[in-house]
């Protein structure tokens, strides 16, 4: 016990100046690779934050790095940076190595702590970058975590920025930090809530309520006149959401719908089969991108280009040999219809789930169809803009084909008079046969789509059948602009009663509203008018 | 060509779409196959698999019924159980609840079979339970589910809500989870998220969170547009206070519901998400990239660095012939049961219900995880619960976990008309409801 209490100073010592040494001896990225081989994660977030403050030029490459899951680091403390081919630079020195090098390198691990140390180490690290994006995510991620200590570099930060725009946001950073910390005096204060006032978004909001209380009457009043003018703007900004919000879903509901709005609405054959179309589409793109990875990896960003025409002709193949070989002998017996195709769609249903497994499959989003631009106070995502692009076009295509070419205009003559068009010598037959196919490979287009935003199953038609059913009844059967116009009314209804009711009860609403609609006009918005019709 | 009035027509067409998808299930038929044939004429134990492998459901019990069937192989494998082959029932429920209870009564009433592994949703356990009261038969249970329910012929393997949902919060609560003040508790709306979220709004507000703080929403079956739910989850958690998703989203909505959080840009760090029905298997159908650090919390991942978990992942391969199939929770909970079941049948020496029902109670054998499950007297299992965090490659990695194992809670303890009740099937007591505070028992069926 004795000896034990003697030597327990000398361990200290050994350990204390163990520790000095090697603090002198090796740099900033030498105690990182030790600190970043722990496997705690309390460790790992200590040596970002010293590596942040140790002024090593290597610190922001590491530490970005980090971030991106990307830094290695080996039993014997070397840091190596992985690069999405798979190859090894050494993160001190930028050196290329041979992966065997880094053979016994492992991801540095890292929880959500980390990353958030790491977003606030880079925002103080990268605010003289000279890359100006750079720049810009620094400052927002100071003005996400308004730390007073950051104000003198922010200040010089200012001082030398030359972007007007990315000034304004060290400003904005500024008047955050300025506005969390306790000891800024008043006039700051007003100056800061001016600034953040003109950003006018949530984050702004938050920031200025907590001054609402201030005890400075001016502060307190000029926090309310500002929220009370931002909250003004969020909710009128918020209105335009909704709206753009059902845009987008009416594009979707358009796009399962108008291959049903020809297959049921100009032919009148009632398809249940038809969602099982949709998702034909679908795992065509699927099978599309997987080809594209394996043959030709740098395109795979635009495998959907190329899967659009081709579901088009698989699910349209399909819907050809469906109406020769069923549908065919069923005209004009819509019950029987109804039952078969419904059949069918569970046999299609359940091949696919044969083929492909019952799990989802993943179909990525390009690069092109992912994340979000805000427009005023609109966010934006690109894949919903492209899918409304998409539908529009498919729209404006499909009108043209209807009204411009002969196959158009031989569908119309025969649906409009089948004996008359047949005496004039259209194949009233092959016509069925080429409008079924249509109308199905535009449901297979639609596939294509709905791939980006929803899960590649063998259940995706199901969910979306009775909705397209319901669009198509609701603008008129046998009309186009009826579907057009029926998707888009029912989607934004949609989006504007869901923030107020909320999803289930909005789809509720929805629903009721639509029955009472058919109750008073059973033939939709657009009813189709004439003769034909009336018999 | 003749036409039906569009009003009849379009009422006929969603009447079938309705009729349709619960006669779907209706062709399959039941069954069964032996694997090894030279057995000697000591006939087999039967052991019956109710899982759906069509609808919707088949997404997930597809791989519990092949993780059986491998369980079931490698146990003949070993020679057996009491010198006897066993032989699997299959059966296909088809994703629809009262064939769960026709195919369970099938199982139990036909072919006799000694237990049952099986369902998954809620609705259709509830839809078999009278039936396996009824018939006196065994039942086990793999998922996670809303606890509020104690049942002498059914066996919990999977989590009740103190095994996951309340350490999951607990955890988020902590500074390593991110402090957070602010909670959405999102959920598909049907018995599960809606009891759980119950519980976790009575524990939350136990722990002091004030009722503006929390905000429950719920969503339908497959609810694939979340524009409006993101964008107002994006809303809630810019008010200053750290802000937390709990999600109790079911099924095929989470594709979308994750798409639309990454496209919207809410990044783990700011609002992380925190899923309960999010498991290695769901996340194979999705580009994770945009994902990494949203949380999900089990009491298995098949990242957990463990002999027993890389042996059985190694079988697992093996037997469905592709090495790139993952495992996850439910597999884990059927793994347990299955090896509880064996060990209490060879303790009796028969397979009679009510033998094995009474020797099943303190059961303990290996989980996966590096630890032990026993068995408790509420027929609930002792686990542990880990948070893990999604990654690149679609695996979780484990950020925290329990120290100790946490034996599962049937009745919640934040719960009125709950709190006092406690489950406890070993004699005399044998109730699955006792009410402590009137020490009567609620009687004989025990389910709320």
């Amino acid at each position: 016990m004795q000896l034990l209490r003697k030597l327990l100073p000398l361990a200290f010592c050994l350990l204390l100046c163990g520790q000095a040494w090697r603090a002198a001896s090796a740099d900033a990225i030498d105690d990182a690779a030790a600190g970043f081989g722990s496997s705690s994660y309390a460790d790992i977030e200590q040596t970002v934050a010293a590596l942040a403050v140790s002024g090593d030029p290597a610190a922001a490459p590491i530490l970005q790095a980090l971030g991106d899951g990307q830094l290695m680091v080996t039993d014997d403390h070397h840091l190596f940076i992985q690069a999405d081919d798979g190859s090894f630079t050494d993160a001190r020195t930028h050196q290329k190595v041979a992966t065997d090098a880094a053979a016994d390198a492992r991801p540095v691990k890292v929880n959500n702590k980390v990353r958030r140390a790491i977003a606030a180490a880079m925002g103080q690290l990268t605010l003289l970058s000279p890359d100006a994006a750079q720049r810009r995510a620094a400052a927002d991620s100071v003005f996400h975590d308004p730390n007073p200590a950051r104000l003198p570099l922010l200040d010089s930060a200012i001082a030398k920025e030359s972007d007007s725009g990315i000034k304004r946001r060290l400003e904005q950073a500024r008047a955050a930090i300025l506005l969390s910390d306790t000891a800024t005096s008043p006039a700051d204060r007003l100056a800061a809530i001016a600034v953040l006032a003109e950003r006018g978004d949530q984050d702004a909001r938050a920031l200025i309520s907590a001054s609402m209380t201030s005890s400075d009457p001016a502060v307190a009043a000029a926090a309310t006149t500002a929220v009370k003018r931002i909250d003004l703007t969020l909710s009128l900004w918020s209105g335009a959401q909704s709206v753009y919000y059902g845009l987008s879903l009416g594009s979707v509901l358009l796009l399962a719908a108008i291959g049903l709005a020809i297959t049921f609405g100009v032919m009148g054959v009632i398809n249940m089969a038809h969602g099982e179309m949709v998702m034909l589409g679908a795992y065509t793109t699927f099978v599309v991108q997987d080809l594209v990875r394996l043959y030709a990896p740098d395109l795979a960003d635009y495998s959907l280009l190329p899967a659009v025409p081709i579901a088009f002709l698989v699910s349209g193949l399909v819907g050809l040999v469906i109406e020769r070989s069923i549908i065919r002998f069923l005209y004009g017996r819509p019950l029987e219809t109804l039952l078969a195709t419904f059949g069918l769609s569970l046999v299609l249903q359940q091949a696919i789930r044969t083929i492909f497994g019952a799990s989802n499959r993943e179909v990525t989003n390009p690069s092109w169809m992912s994340g979000s631009f805000d427009l005023g106070g609109l966010v934006l995502t690109y894949n919903r803009l492209w899918i409304i692009v998409f539908a529009f076009a498919v729209f404006a295509g499909i009108l043209l084909l209807l009204s411009r070419t002969p196959l158009g205009l031989q569908m119309r003559a025969v649906t409009q008079n089948r004996r008359m068009a047949a005496s004039m010598g259209i194949r009233t037959e092959w016509v069925d046969s080429l409008t079924f196919g249509f109308g199905s490979g535009i449901a297979g287009i639609a596939g294509v789509a709905l791939s980006q935003i929803d899960n590649v199953s063998p259940n995706l038609g199901q969910s979306y059948i009775i909705d397209s059913f319901m669009v198509v009844v609701f603008g008129g059967v046998g009309n186009l602009w009826g579907t057009l116009v029926g998707a888009l009314s029912l989607g934004v209804a949609n989006k504007i009663l869901e923030p107020v009711a909320g999803a289930v009860l909005g789809k509720i609403v929805v629903l009721v509203l639509l029955v009472l609609f058919i109750q008073r006009r059973p033939r939709g918005l657009f009813p189709l008018k004439g003769r034909a019709v009336e018999s | 060509m003749e036409k039906i009035g569009r009003r009849k027509l379009l009422t006929s067409s969603l009447a079938l779409a309705a009729g349709g998808a619960l006669g779907a299930g209706a062709f399959g038929r039941p069954f069964s196959f032996g694997i090894g044939a030279a057995w000697a004429d000591t006939g087999t134990i039967k052991v019956g698999i109710l899982h759906s492998l069509s609808g919707t459901m088949a997404i997930s019990e597809t791989t519990l019924k092949d993780v059986m069937l491998m369980l079931i192989e490698e146990q003949n494998a070993k020679g057996g159980l009491l010198g006897k082959k066993l032989e699997a029932v299959v059966v296909d429920p088809a994703s629809n609840w009262p064939l769960f209870a026709e195919k369970a009564k099938q199982l139990l009433e036909v072919d006799k079979v000694a237990a049952v592994f099986g369902c998954w949703t809620s609705v259709s356990r509830k839809s078999v339970l009278p039936v396996f009261e009824h018939d006196n038969g065994i039942l086990f249970y793999p998922v996670q589910y809303e606890g509020e329910e104690s049942s002498r012929n059914v066996f919990y393997t999977g989590a009740a809500p103190n095994q996951q949902a309340i350490p999951a919060v607990d955890y988020l609560m902590s500074e390593d989870g991110g402090s957070v003040k602010r909670w959405v508790l999102e959920g598909t709306d049907y018995v599960y998220p809606r009891t759980t979220n119950k519980i976790l709004e009575a524990y939350l507000k136990s722990k002091g969170v004030a009722a503006e703080d929390i905000v429950v929403n719920y969503t339908p079956f497959g609810f694939s547009d979340w524009q409006t739910e993101v964008s107002k989850i994006k809303a809630f958690g810019s008010a200053g206070k750290k802000t937390a998703v709990v999600s109790t989203i079911n099924g095929d909505a989470n594709v979308p519901f994750y798409k639309e959080l990454g496209n919207q840009g809410i990044k783990a760090t700011e609002i992380p998400v925190v899923a309960f029905s999010v498991g290695e298997e769901e996340l194979a159908g999705l580009d994770t990239k945009p994902l990494v650090g949203h949380l999900a919390a089990w009491n298995y991942f098949m990242s957990v660095n463990t002999p027993e978990n890389k042996a059985f992942i190694a079988k697992w391969h093996k037997f469905i012939k592709n090495d790139k199939r993952t495992t996850n929770d439910p597999m884990e909970a059927h793994y347990i049961g299955f090896n509880m079941w064996v060990k209490a049948v060879e303790k009796v020496g028969t397979t009679d219900t009510d033998a094995v029902i009474d020797a099943m109670i303190g059961v303990t054998v290996p989980n996966l995880t590096g630890g032990y499950a026993a068995m408790m007297p509420n027929h609930h299992i002792t686990k542990p619960v880990l948070i893990g965090e999604i990654q690149a490659n679609g695996q979780l990695n484990t950020v925290w976990q329990t120290t100790g194992l946490v034996p599962g809670d049937e009745w919640s303890d934040y719960l009125e008309g709950s709190k006092d009740l406690i489950s406890d099937w070993r004699k005399p007591l044998s109730c699955g409801n006792f009410n402590v505070k009137t020490g009567k028992c609620g009687g004989e069926v025990a389910t709320q």
